[in-house]
């Protein structure tokens, strides 16, 4: 993608600045969402320090929108933390899909990277880490821009809380479903991963609108990989 | 619900948000893994991207929006053409979100 100019010789420019370019799609649809999280967690009976805290400790966008849902409706929080788990179990196999471009790190750089593998960080490692860049300071700064918006989207929605009643500004709420087309297309690179992507997608929505809406995300993405290795087996065969 | 207890629950979900996040990677990044595992993993960033996007494109609250009213899934068009055509990343975005607004304001 645009990335490719900056990132392909490796020399130009510094780390932080290659970084903040790669990562601006992410800053532009975290701080819209951050915001919306921030006034919707005061409005749920969080105060402002826990709200800030939540996205410093947790970082999961989803998550946290569910969350204080569930914190308002006064659910229990047992519940709340078994929710959470279901919703970011899908993290389980974007982590797995990362390990074999990080044989290199060390443990504890591997541990920090996955504190900030979010959706969004995952899918743009992804493409990077394909075309085998994977500078570790770039890496570290990208996460670190991209939680960095998220928390201050959710302190502006806490300082704006009382202010704001619409909280989806005009198209800014497309910034990452655009950010994820983008990704997509990167990623399909022969027809086996076409047709993964389709068999996903058609999964997610079978299965959601059959009512399963928190572990649609990892049962549509695991069926679609597995019927992806038969796929990619009779492609080879016709060919 | 006091201000204790909500920090206790956020520092449960970190817990199990980051277990699942960083044991995979720990666990497999120090092995060499088998082809068909290798493989496997190769198609998980396109499983799950189409598996976070297709649902917020095609489905509303009463369910299947397949009309010219959805305007996620109407911009879709464009930026899927212009993420094809110019692999450009800012591209892809400005006209998605530049099809939404423009959706919503006529």
């Amino acid at each position: 993608m645009d990335s490719q100019s900056t990132s392909g010789s490796g020399h130009s420019g510094s780390a932080l600045a290659r970084a903040a370019g790669q990562a601006m799609p992410i800053v532009l649809g975290y701080i819209p969402v951050g915001f919306a999280y921030g006034v919707l967690a005061l409005k749920n009976g969080l105060d402002p320090l826990n709200t800030v805290l939540m996205s410093l400790l947790v970082f999961a966008g989803s998550a946290q929108l569910i969350a204080v849902g569930m914190f308002g409706a006064g659910i229990a929080p047992l519940a709340i933390v078994a929710t959470t788990f279901v919703v970011n179990l899908r993290h389980m196999l974007m982590s797995a899909a990362m390990s074999p471009y990080l044989k290199s790190w060390r443990k504890r750089e591997l541990a920090a990277f996955s504190y900030q593998l979010t959706d969004e960080t995952f899918a743009l490692h992804a493409t990077r880490f394909a075309r085998g860049d994977t500078h570790k300071a770039e890496t570290f700064w990208i996460n670190s821009i991209a939680q960095a918006s998220w928390v201050t989207g959710s302190l502006l929605g806490v300082v704006a809380s009382t202010l704001i009643t619409d909280v989806r500004p005009i198209g800014l709420d497309y910034a990452l479903p655009a950010m994820f087309i983008a990704l997509l297309v990167g990623q399909l690179k022969d027809r086996a991963h076409l047709v993964v992507a389709v068999i996903a997608a058609v999964t997610a929505v079978a299965l959601k609108l059959m009512g399963v809406t928190q572990a649609c995300t990892i049962l549509a993405t695991v069926i679609a990989a597995t019927l992806g290795l038969g796929v990619d087996a009779w492609i080879r065969k016709q060919s | 619900m006091d201000q204790k207890t909500v920090l206790m629950t956020i520092i449960g979900m970190l817990a199990v948000t980051y277990v699942p996040r960083a044991v995979p990677l720990l666990a497999l990044a120090s092995r060499s893994l088998s082809p068909v595992l290798v493989k496997w993993l190769g198609f998980i960033p396109a499983a799950v991207l189409a598996a976070l996007l297709a649902p917020s494109l095609v489905l509303d609250d009463k369910g299947i929006a397949l009309t010219v009213d959805n305007e996620f899934l109407l911009a879709a068009i464009p930026t899927f053409l212009v993420a094809v055509r110019t692999k450009s990343f800012v591209g892809s975005i400005v006209t998605g979100m530049g099809v939404v607004a423009l959706a919503r304001l006529l």
